[in-house]
């Protein structure tokens, strides 16, 4: 009962594939979104970090504390998008974001 | 080896169960906390695997700053969540098709990948022996990947600034410093003397240069 790589590879798979359904799934609600995108960028990290250790080399625990970084920038600026989009149209159904009818 | 395999199961599991949690659940206060018990776990499956910084990090930014801050907005908002899940239904069968190709995929992948035996020579920074995890870190992230490092604090603060500029309200009630404004008044500007003739008072056509 060793547990390898592919077991941390695995969790991080299934990790992905719940943050993508998680979109799928709340296409109306932005928050559970933005969630399902730290989700995905949690899988991002357990696979870098996994890598990293079963390898031996640390440059991907480099790269997962960046990817963090941008992660929690992500959120910052989404959260405040979200903010100013509630303050101007007291919504925040993303089905209806069609203002610039792009 | 067994506690650590036990160990690697509970992890992997809770934090499995609280992400499908966090998509499902009715009320989003219920998916950020799950999402708060999820990165709690994934630092356990870090720990496990020998990434203790990076773990510690976990909980200190997820848990202790995004959190908090999808807490808050949730909370500030005033938004009705029972409309916003109307479409739950409609959505399942693609999400479920699409996140269905999408592990078959990943584990197609994982079933039959192997590792290039010569990625043992292709190894940029060596993780150094009797060395924590924290200070090995440390030895390259400021030395070898110091252009990145200082890169990543140039994101966080043009996503500072960012949040501050979109969310700031000027109100036009509120009465506000205008410093070059107070630095160019004058003496002369601001006072005027004159003679009021005793039984009229200041008359109007004065009290109007007055208030400019």
């Amino acid at each position: 009962m060793t547990i390898g790589l592919g077991h941390y590879l695995a969790v991080g798979a299934i990790l992905f594939t719940l943050g993508i359904l998680g979109i799928f799934l709340n296409r109306k609600n932005i928050i559970v979104i933005l969630m399902s995108i730290e989700l995905i960028l949690l899988a991002v990290n357990i696979n870098l970090v996994a890598f990293s250790t079963f390898i031996g080399d640390i440059v991907g625990q480099v790269f997962a504390l960046l990817v963090l970084t941008v992660a929690a920038a992500e959120a910052a600026i989404g959260l405040a998008v979200l903010v100013v989009y509630f303050r101007s149209r007291g919504s925040i159904a993303v089905e209806d974001v069609n203002l610039m009818k792009g | 080896m067994i506690l650590s395999a036990l160990f690697f199961y509970l992890f992997a599991a809770i934090c499995v169960a609280s992400a499908v949690m966090v998509i499902v659940s009715r009320n989003p206060v219920h998916s950020v906390l799950f999402l708060i018990l999820a990165f709690v776990n994934a630092s356990g499956l870090f720990v496990l695997m020998g990434a203790e910084f990076l773990a510690m990090i976990l909980v200190v930014v997820y848990v202790g700053a995004v959190a908090v801050l999808f807490l808050f907005v949730i909370m500030m908002l005033d938004v009705d969540f029972a409309e916003l899940r109307e479409g739950f239904s409609q959505y399942l069968p693609v999400g479920l098709v699409i996140g269905g190709i999408f592990l078959a995929e990943l584990l197609l992948v994982g079933g039959s990948w192997v590792i290039n035996p010569n990625v043992a020579k292709s190894i940029t920074s060596a993780i150094p022996a009797n060395v924590s995890n924290t200070e090995a870190l440390g030895l390259v992230l400021y030395t070898k990947y110091i252009h990145y490092f200082q890169l990543s604090s140039m994101v966080l603060l043009v996503a500072m600034i960012g949040a501050i500029v979109l969310t700031l309200r000027h109100k036009a009630s509120v009465k506000r410093q205008n410093i070059s404004v107070q630095n160019a008044r004058t003496p002369e500007l601001a006072m005027s003397l004159r003679k009021v003739s005793a039984g009229q008072g200041l008359q109007d056509a004065d009290a109007a240069e007055w208030v400019q």
